[in-house]
């Protein structure tokens, strides 16, 4: 009996805090709404240190699994907000370079998320999202390629929102990959134009990010989304990424609203001059 | 019968105003704070400021909002004062070549001109020179995007050249290197900045070359109107 009442407790508050979310993004609607926003999630190993977390030898990934809820909660809240693509800098290639029990660690969390991302009371399932996974995938062990695999293959007819995971990837490598595609096709006299390149990119087809928010208060974009963030609003907040919440993502939002007029007519000019 | 979005709507703009006029206040806060600490920074009460290790600062970048940009008063105060503070290698980017166009302003009036080295990577490309003992390179979209293309077209057309060699009918196959050396060979290479600092009403990079980016701390300057000694 005790147990029914707590769970009715819990869904009253989810409801309630859903009603106040969908009114608080109401009013955040008059303004313009970013269509994609980028997420460097950076100080999950900083979090678990400092909250001094189980982390030992058997269990290294213990700040990258608070961090994935986080991300779980601002996926949800991105999409309720109505933004179109979302997307996460889970794993770059330099990490690989970390100590290797971190790294296997790592991928096997990453393994485990990805199917749990496929259940049926997933966020993905709830907004009929699509996954993409970016990046050198030839590069991860093969569970965890074959599941990424299987996750894009299942949500590909999706029609909902997007979430693009950059793993295995760096942003050079990818300009590399394009070039290389670019080359391929460009097998007559035509040169190869600045389109090409865009249409070789991982994120063809995707709009450009209108936020790239790293947390944790770091300036670097550190090899991500380079080509793609020419008129992106770059965005630092302190908190580390287990710690970015509702009111950081609405305040994001906000800062954004304020500098729109100007990075969109800054973009303009530059297209028109093309 | 009136809706009831209708009837919310003036509502949700009042409420929508507030949360900017909050964010405004909050931003005037901030930028009052950081004026007090550039005043107490500029008086030398900071032990830690009075003697700023460069060491780790080989190169520098500077974005500048184009309409800034044709401050030239205020953008050659700038690059006085990096070369003041010991700064020796300086890109100078706007998205639309306002600088670059200016470029030969500003040889000009470096101390001697008749000093003025022009250290061109390419013959066609007159874009770095020597200013008051430090390094100047000006950049603009075109060096970006545009860049990455004719490194592509570079590399294409070895590759069609080399198309009898057992690697190359394997396909295409470059590394960051190669892309590099690409760059290198058509005139757009350069050395990636340690830091950046972005003039202008919003921190973006407004489409700095993205091979030049990668580990690069980017900074907030503010508009170049309103740029203190203490930066």
């Amino acid at each position: 009996m005790e147990k029914n009442d707590k769970s009715m407790i819990t869904k009253a508050i989810g409801h309630v805090s859903f009603v106040m979310r969908k009114c608080l993004f109401s009013i955040l609607s008059i303004g313009p709404v970013p269509a994609h926003i980028a997420f460097i999630m950076d100080g999950n190993r900083r979090y678990a240190k400092r909250h001094a977390l189980h982390q030992d030898s058997t269990n290294p990934g213990s700040g990258h699994r608070v961090g994935f809820k986080c991300l779980i909660s601002t996926l949800q809240y991105c999409y309720e907000m109505g933004v179109k693509y979302v997307t996460v800098y889970a794993f770059s290639i330099d990490n690989f370079k970390r100590d290797p029990q971190e790294v296997q660690s790592l991928m096997d969390l990453m393994k485990e998320k990805i199917d749990e991302l496929l259940t049926e009371d997933s966020v993905l399932k709830k907004f009929d999202a699509r996954i993409n996974f970016w990046g050198d995938l030839q590069l991860l062990s093969e569970p965890v390629r074959l599941t990424a695999k299987k996750a894009m293959d299942m949500t590909v007819h999706n029609k909902g929102p997007v979430l693009s995971v950059c793993v295995a990837y760096t942003s050079t490598n990818e300009i590399t990959h394009a070039i290389e595609a670019s080359v391929r096709e460009k097998q007559e006299n035509a040169p190869i134009e600045v389109s090409d390149l865009d249409r070789n990119m991982n994120t063809a087809g995707c709009l450009e990010p209108d936020i790239i928010i790293r947390t944790s208060g770091e300036t670097r974009l550190s090899n991500f989304l380079l080509w793609q963030s020419d008129f992106a609003h770059l965005q630092n907040p302190n908190p580390l990424w287990p710690e970015f919440s509702l009111r950081h993502l609405v305040w994001a939002v906000l800062e954004y609203q304020n500098v729109h007029g100007y990075l969109k007519k800054r973009k303009g000019e530059i297209e028109k001059n093309k | 019968m009136i809706e009831a979005s209708v009837i919310a709507s003036p509502f949700l703009g009042i409420f929508f105003c507030l949360l900017h006029v909050i964010v405004s206040l909050v931003r005037t806060w901030s930028y009052l704070v950081h004026q007090i600490q550039c005043l107490i920074i500029s008086s030398g009460l900071l032990p830690q400021y009075q003697d700023i290790n460069l060491d780790r600062l080989r190169h520098l970048a500077v974005v500048i909002d184009s309409e800034d940009a044709k401050n030239k008063s205020k953008v050659h105060q700038l690059l006085c004062w990096l070369s003041d503070i010991g700064v020796k290698y300086v890109i100078l980017y706007d998205i639309e070549g306002v600088i670059k166009k200016s470029d030969k302003a500003y040889k000009k009036s470096s101390a001697n001109p008749s000093e003025t080295k022009c250290l061109d990577f390419a013959p066609n490309m007159l874009l770095i020179f020597d200013m008051f003992g430090m390094t100047v390179e000006i950049i603009f979209y075109t060096d970006g995007k545009e860049a990455a293309a004719k490194g592509a077209n570079y590399l294409c057309s070895n590759y069609l050249k080399n198309q009898d060699d057992t690697l190359n009918k394997l396909g295409p196959k470059f590394t960051e290197p190669d892309i590099s050396s690409a760059l290198k060979a058509v005139g757009h290479d350069g050395p990636e900045p340690d830091l950046l600092l972005v003039y202008g009403p919003a921190r973006c990079h407004l489409g700095f070359p993205a091979w030049r980016l990668r580990y690069t701390e980017i900074v907030h300057m503010g508009p170049l109107t309103s740029m203190h000694l203490v930066l």
